[in-house]
């Protein structure tokens, strides 16, 4: 839609903007997105100010709700199912892969939803609107941080803490999570816009998407060759990794990460075309 | 050299009606069908492509009844520092020209270039969060309206004194009241510095010392070599603060010129009342048999006919009226009514060449005289009547014939002096004041200077 460009025709330092209609792809202009980067703070910035205002426990949500859930799967399946964890405690176990999947999780509703919660913003002012999913997904790390901590206490509760280099892997295993719900996020935000359709599908999606991931179960319930194909869905590198760098259970990152990772990218590229492609709508639609 | 800091070429933009979708969306389940015959379609388009020569691709989606243009072939130059005005009626277009030009929507047709930073105050308080305080408003809405952080660092304090709620700048907005809530918007707003700033009705609200406080921080930043494009329904404050207007009907571009004129034509459509009439046909012209009405219309010095005047200037009311039967005298008289419907008042024609004589049969054309600095702005309503004063008889009579607006400019000279804010009164004449000062007071040497 739009180019900034500097026009030399012009006295120095006017940036020229020139406005005409756009057809079929666009470019993503990552230029223009640093250029916005303040936008991008103060978007994140507010999120994460708004999202615990008025609670009385504020951010300890949080916590308590990857805490709770990891409670109930240890009760139910740990205990009762007997259901395997790789020789980690099943608290332990699911508490390292629910961590990264409520970020996951929430990072994903959160930005499948934002551009409707924003149409306010999209009609009324110009900015890139790749931001808007981004900073929902980003305002999700403090969360992650928190709850993160917790899992290290946690772990070194059960007495399995070990500080390796393998721990050096989280914050890569963090971005993986992030960059996955910011992919899928970009093309649920912006099909959301034409279709509310999707805003009803997203609980539906994150349920199954759960189960698809070996978060209540260990991967090594499934046979070679499934494991690689498996790994398609880059959770499942994201989760394993975390058990894997965090308690030391299962196989270090290989093939199936580098495949985990591959799928992200692409969740991730060609949801940003196809956001450019109909970004150009958003605006009247939304 | 490239002086012009907006060139709009031609814009047009298409909606497609209904659930108000823009052309290119589709429900879900037209889409799938879409996927499902697009192997189809392909083709087809292929063909079609083929047959029509190019350039003529963006007619066929024209001819679709269920598009509209909300703005089409508008075309404008606003030289930098130019303060320029934008009116029209409501639905006209005039917030689909400002959402293009502030990139929030795409034209379908046509090119916009922009030269230098765009800031837009299409609304109140753009960005701003009810649970956030005063303070975390102004980065955040700040920052969505293109201010740096160092800039609304730089500002800060500038920006809580404009406001005028130092007190609240902690507490979350919510608890403001609207009045509140719109000064620290404002605030932020008044404080971008880009050099384009596109404005839509954003004074509409805030009390008025409030509003007056804006249109001058606005004129200050026009002073700075700032183009503004400023949308109101307004006409006081389009003729103050704009040199130049448009004026947009029916998605098109239908008047571009001096504030005060084009502001007279869109105050004057939206009356139904014409500046002139004329009645060709004499059966049915107003009157009897004695004398006819033939035209009338408002006209300045030099004889154009005009529909809205400076409030300075002289104007004249001309009759055209045929005589065509015996009457001891007749005069023609006008009454004019202003908007409210309060009379005004009611000149007659007292020329003693005609004054209770009786007048040859043939066209006469009189013209009445009403002098500048008399009236007080807005919509004036003209009625005529022709009658004989003695026996009593009238021949004619138009209610509200021709109409004419007077416009303020807003120029010192005028009634008005230096006072910029509502006047009130049917009339604003220019009178001449007297003082006695008291006898120790010596005036100073250049008389009328400013104590």
């Amino acid at each position: 839609m739009v180019g900034a460009q500097p026009d030399a025709a012009s006295p120095p330092r006017l940036p020229t903007t020139v406005i005409e209609p756009s057809r079929g792809w666009v470019p993503l202009h990552l230029g223009e997105l640093w250029e916005y980067r303040e936008v991008l703070y103060y978007l994140v910035w507010r999120d994460i100010k708004v999202r615990y205002r008025q609670t009385a426990i504020g951010a300890l949500w949080a916590v308590i709700q990857p805490l709770t859930t990891m409670v109930v799967f240890s009760v139910f399946l740990g205990g009762l199912a007997k259901v395997p964890s790789d020789g980690t405690p099943y608290p332990l176990f699911a508490f390292a892969a629910l961590v990264p999947w409520a970020f996951f999780a929430n990072g994903l509703t959160q930005s499948a939803n934002s551009l409707v919660a924003s149409g306010h913003l999209i009609t009324k002012v110009y900015f890139p609107r790749l931001l808007v999913p981004l900073a929902r997904v980003l305002s999700g790390l403090p969360d992650i941080g928190l709850s993160f901590l917790v899992l290290v206490a946690l772990v070194g509760w059960y007495g399995e803490l070990r500080l390796t280099a393998s721990l050096l892997w989280l914050p890569l295993l963090a971005l993986l999570a992030l960059l996955t719900a910011f992919g899928v996020g970009l093309w649920l935000s912006a099909l959301n816009v034409q279709y509310r359709d999707v805003q009803h599908a997203v609980p539906f999606l994150i349920q199954i998407w759960m189960f698809a991931t070996p978060i209540v179960y260990p991967s090594s319930l499934l046979p070679e060759p499934w494991r690689t194909v498996y790994g398609l869905n880059p959770m499942v590198g994201v989760v394993e990794g975390f058990r894997w760098a965090l308690l030391g259970s299962g196989r270090p990152p290989g093939p199936p990460l580098v495949v985990s990772s591959i799928a992200a990218l692409v969740l991730l590229g060609s949801g940003a075309f196809f956001f450019r492609r109909v970004e150009r709508t958003f605006a009247d639609v939304v | 050299m490239n002086d012009s800091a907006i060139q709009v070429d031609n814009i047009g933009k298409r909606y497609r009606l209904g659930a108000s979708r823009a052309p290119g969306t589709i429900m879900l389940r037209e889409a799938i069908a879409h996927l499902a015959g697009a192997p189809f379609r392909k083709l087809r388009e292929a063909g079609r492509r083929l047959r029509s020569a190019p350039g003529t691709g963006s007619a066929t989606p024209a001819r679709r009844p269920d598009h509209v243009w909300a703005l089409r072939n508008v075309s404008f130059t606003v030289p930098r520092g130019q303060i320029l005005g934008i009116i029209g009626p409501n639905g006209a277009g005039k917030s689909t020209l400002l959402k293009i030009l502030s990139r929030i929507t795409e034209p379908t047709e046509g090119r916009v270039e922009l030269h230098g930073r765009v800031g837009s105050l299409l609304e109140v308080g753009t960005g701003f969060h009810p649970e956030l305080t005063g303070f975390e408003n102004i980065y955040l809405s700040g920052a969505l309206l293109g201010m740096r952080k160092a800039e609304i660092d730089r500002n800060l304090d500038e920006i809580v004194a404009f406001a005028e709620i130092e007190k609240f700048m902690d507490t979350p907005v919510k608890h403001y009241s609207s009045g509140m809530y719109v000064r620290l918007a404002f605030a932020v707003a008044a404080h971008l510095e880009p050099e384009i700033l596109i404005v839509d009705e954003v004074l509409a609200v805030g009390d008025v010392s409030f509003q007056r406080k804006c249109l001058n921080k606005m004129e200050d930043v026009s002073q700075h070599g700032r183009t503004i494009l400023f949308v109101s329904h307004n006409m006081q404050a389009i003729t103050r603060l704009c040199e130049r207007a448009i004026l947009i009907s029916h998605g098109g571009l239908q008047q571009d010129g001096p504030a005060s004129e084009t502001a007279g034509t869109y105050l004057f459509q939206s009356s139904s009342t014409p500046a002139e009439r004329s009645w060709s046909d004499p059966m049915v012209a107003p009157g009897d048999d004695v004398v006819r009405l033939r035209s009338v219309r408002i006209r300045d010095e030099a004889g154009a006919g005009v529909e809205s005047i400076d409030i300075r200037r002289l104007f004249g009311v001309e009759l055209v009226f045929e005589v065509c039967g015996d009457a001891p005298s007749l005069v023609p008289s006008l009454t004019f009514h202003n908007e409210s419907g309060t009379c005004v008042f009611l000149t007659q024609d007292l020329d003693p060449a005609w004054r209770g004589r009786p007048r040859p049969r043939g066209t006469f054309t009189s013209v009445a005289w009403i002098p500048g600095n008399l009236l007080s702005e807005g919509l004036l309503l003209i009625s005529v009547s022709i009658g004989t004063p003695d026996p009593l008889k009238n021949h004619v009579y138009t209610r509200d014939a021709v109409a004419l607006h007077i416009v303020d400019s807003f120029a010192p000279d005028s009634a008005r002096g230096d006072w910029d804010g509502p006047l009130p009164g049917v009339i604003r004449p220019l009178l001449k004041w007297t003082t006695e000062a008291p006898d120790s007071w010596i005036a100073p040497k250049p008389a009328g200077a400013n104590s």
